[in-house]
């Protein structure tokens, strides 16, 4: 038996060969020449962004199917991983309005300004969780999609715009149980319908400018999260959801437009007004609208100035 | 002929750390904070703090069909030029021009969503990468079939494999068509077969004329790959052109041996508050770090630590790999005697383990160092720790002298035994 060491065993020429240079490093093919034109100008200029700067806008058309499906992705989730799926929409508010009804209603006897306190307490309702939903749904929707936003390009303003879009699809559902509601109830149209689509709207873009500016607020300060269920609570009993306006108008005498200021104040009364009859408080309304534009310009501005950095921070 | 990319001038800087701001009460906090909040949102909403440039002023241009290379060690600011490039980051100065629809394979199933059928998530990551419903509805047949899930598209895909899953979102993104793919490191990931798709689809688009950008640490990949290689260097082109001769540039930069290296004060050295680094070294098993190391020469790799998490189960792992990259073994202390499974106190330690002779083949070797806490997690992870080059003896070589093939170069026993002696009986043919 014999042994050779590995080492004279070179002599035998294994290595005889010359190490291989890395594939390709040598021969390189020249790259093929172009096949498709080259658009004149720039698909896309990427540079440091002002705030206003309308090249976004011209984005958000472009990705206007996401929308559509962050939207789809939101409601399909959240029927999906839920047993009763749809019902939960329609039972939370239900829920909420056979406990008032008979707390509020029954027992300490709230005005209910010519229509059953059920009817009532439910339209507020039915309004206020689409918006607070929305406005909570909204304000955590950028920290709950960091993955997404760190990993591929698309307007972020998206992201909260869905979270609320997607709400005002359940507030579609409800509404479905008011109109019904209405019937039972014997409560004919009035001409204050039509007011429906607009205060809708308002109540929307309400919801959006503050979910939009909690969104680019949260992404910093974490603390907004935490402190958004307590202070949309606090909000709900500041506005007229569970009573009608009248009785803190009232009771503040010549000072009564001081709770005007509340901007869900015109929204919940108007919608109200426009579902049962009755007067609208157009003080009340045109603060509203005017404060929500103001927000939304607000947010706006906030969003994108947190938005180029949003990436690099979350 | 004309730029598909075109940049000018990009930087980036990120602020690093909070503010410094030292509060005395919990009124000044909360006083300050407001005060804070209101100015940093004048701010661009970001923290005042150190900064730091991971860009600084970089400038180039990519033509259509090109494959671009871009190298350079960690922190010389690849992944923020991608990021920049695929628009997930602002960059703070300059500008870029792109002339085409970008994808990347960095963004592989982003969005897919656990509870969601792999057809919906089809839809849902087509369209944020860019794509158009009608596009996807279109290619919706052929992206199922490249991912093999025909069986499966309505089945949610948190009853997917984790392999069937990356096959469905690699299958997307490759059906994106851009005309300038970012690929960003993917050759890591994944298995082989992933690895190969990823290859394949980037030949594939670079055939078709398209241009893609590559961003690896492979530098085997970068060369047979790329026709022009960009090497960033703490945010800066450094060198720029020929595949081969920035990428060997950049390996003799980046390989200047260190066969020891020191940390003397704590809060410089490597490492973060579970560990920090104080001292590497590769020397010769009877030796000193300063000491040539042979192939026949048993070797002694040290490596001196603190431990500043009390109760840590603390395990180390090397990886040695060959001078472009190629990982040749990987080492973890989970056979070590002492400590291992134990908890680890705060201290400085010093796990050693040492390599026999007639192992290791001539050439560098870059050494790769991980901190693991309770055998799963990464706690720090150090790329190039120790460069050392083991030198070729070659007394006992006879004569021929040139590289001996292969990452490892173990002396193996051989046996020869003659089994039938004379010649072979061959036999005639009878015609």
């Amino acid at each position: 038996m014999s042994t050779t060491s590995s080492n004279s065993a070179s002599t035998l020429g294994p290595t005889a060969v010359a190490r291989t240079p890395p594939a390709g490093a040598a021969d390189l093919t020249p790259p093929p020449s172009t096949p498709h034109e080259l658009p004149d100008k720039p698909l896309v200029t990427i540079q440091p962004r002002r705030p206003w700067s309308t090249a976004e806008l011209h984005d958000l058309w472009a990705y206007r199917e996401l929308l559509y499906f962050l939207i789809w992705r939101d409601l399909k989730v959240r029927y999906k991983q839920a047993f009763l799926g749809v019902a939960w929409v329609l039972l939370q508010p239900l829920m909420m309005t056979l406990v008032f009804t008979v707390f509020l209603g029954m027992l300490v006897r709230v005005p209910s300004e010519g229509v059953p306190y059920t009817l009532f307490v439910y339209a507020g309702l039915l309004l206020w969780t689409f918006f607070s939903s929305a406005v909570t749904g909204g304000g955590n929707s950028l920290v709950v999609n960091a993955h997404l936003i760190t990993k591929v390009y698309f307007p972020r303003v998206m992201i909260p715009a869905a979270a609320v879009a997607a709400r005002l699809v359940d507030f579609a559902v409800s509404f479905l149980i008011v109109a019904g509601m209405l019937v039972y109830y014997r409560v004919p149209p009035t001409w204050n319908t039509l007011m429906l689509p607009p205060l809708i709207v308002l109540a929307a873009l309400l919801a959006l400018g503050c979910a939009t500016l909690l969104s680019a607020l949260n992404v910093k300060y974490r603390d907004v999260s935490i402190v958004l269920p307590v202070l949309i609570q606090l909000w709900m009993y500041v506005s007229p959801v569970l009573y009608p306006p009248r009785l803190v108008t009232d009771a503040l005498g010549h000072w009564g437009w001081v709770y005007a200021l509340n901007p869900l104040v015109g929204v919940v009364d108007g919608f109200r007004a426009a579902l049962f009859g009755g007067t609208f408080d157009l003080f009340a309304l045109s603060v509203s609208a005017a404060f929500t534009l103001a927000l939304l310009a607000y947010a706006t501005y906030t969003f994108r100035r947190v938005e180029r950095s949003v990436a690099d921070v979350i | 002929m004309k730029p598909i990319i075109k940049a000018e001038n990009v930087s980036k800087q990120y602020r690093i750390g909070a503010p410094a701001a030292s509060y005395q009460t919990l009124r000044d906090a909360i006083a300050g904070a407001v005060r804070g909040s209101l100015r940093q949102l004048r701010r661009d909403g970001r923290p005042e703090g150190e900064t730091i440039w991971a860009l600084g002023g970089v400038g180039f241009e990519v033509r259509p069909g090109e494959v671009v290379g871009i190298i350079g060690s960690n922190g010389a600011g690849k992944s923020t030029l991608l990021k920049i490039l695929s628009r997930i980051v602002e960059p703070t100065t300059g500008r870029v021009d792109l002339y085409g629809r970008v994808g990347s394979l960095l963004e592989v199933g982003t969005g897919f969503h656990p509870e969601l059928t792999g057809r919906e998530n089809v839809f849902l990551n087509g369209a944020m990468l860019g794509m158009k419903r009608a596009e996807v509805a279109r290619k919706f047949d052929e992206i199922v079939a490249f991912a093999e899930l025909e069986k499966f598209t309505d089945t949610p895909v948190k009853w997917y494999s984790s392999g069937m899953y990356t096959r469905l979102a690699f299958a997307v993104a490759a059906h994106l068509e851009p005309e300038i793919l970012i690929v960003d490191e993917v050759l890591a990931v994944g298995d082989m077969s992933f690895q190969k798709k990823c290859l394949g689809k980037m030949g594939e688009v670079a055939g078709a004329g398209r241009t893609v950008i590559f961003v690896s640490h492979n530098m085997v990949a970068v060369q047979s790959l790329c026709n022009r290689v960009l090497w960033l260097h703490q945010g800066k082109i450094r060198e720029e052109g020929q595949p081969s001769a920035v990428v060997s540039k950049y390996l003799r930069s980046s390989c200047s041996a260190r066969a020891e290296q020191k940390w003397d004060d704590i809060e410089s050295a490597p490492g973060n508050d579970q560990v920090r680094i104080r001292r590497a070294c590769v020397r010769p098993a009877d030796g000193t770090p300063s000491e040539s190391i042979g192939v026949k020469t048993p070797v002694v790799m040290e490596f001196e630590y603190w431990n500043l998490a009390p109760g840590t189960l603390l395990n180390l792992s090397v990886i040695v790999s060959t001078e472009e990259g190629y990982p040749i073994f990987n080492t973890g202390s989970g056979r070590e005697a002492v400590w291992h499974g134990k908890p680890f106190p705060a201290g400085l330690f010093r796990s050693a383990f040492y390599i026999p002779g007639d192992l290791l083949n001539d050439g560098t070797h870059r050494v790769r160092l991980m901190f693991v806490k309770d055998q799963s997690v990464v706690i720090h992870d150090t790329d190039d720790i120790l460069v050392f080059d083991v030198e070729d003896v070659h007394e006992k070589r006879s004569g021929w002298y040139g590289k001996w093939i292969g990452a490892v170069r173990p002396r193996l026993e051989w046996e020869t035994e003659l089994v039938e002696p004379g010649m072979p009986a061959l036999t005639e043919a009878a015609g």
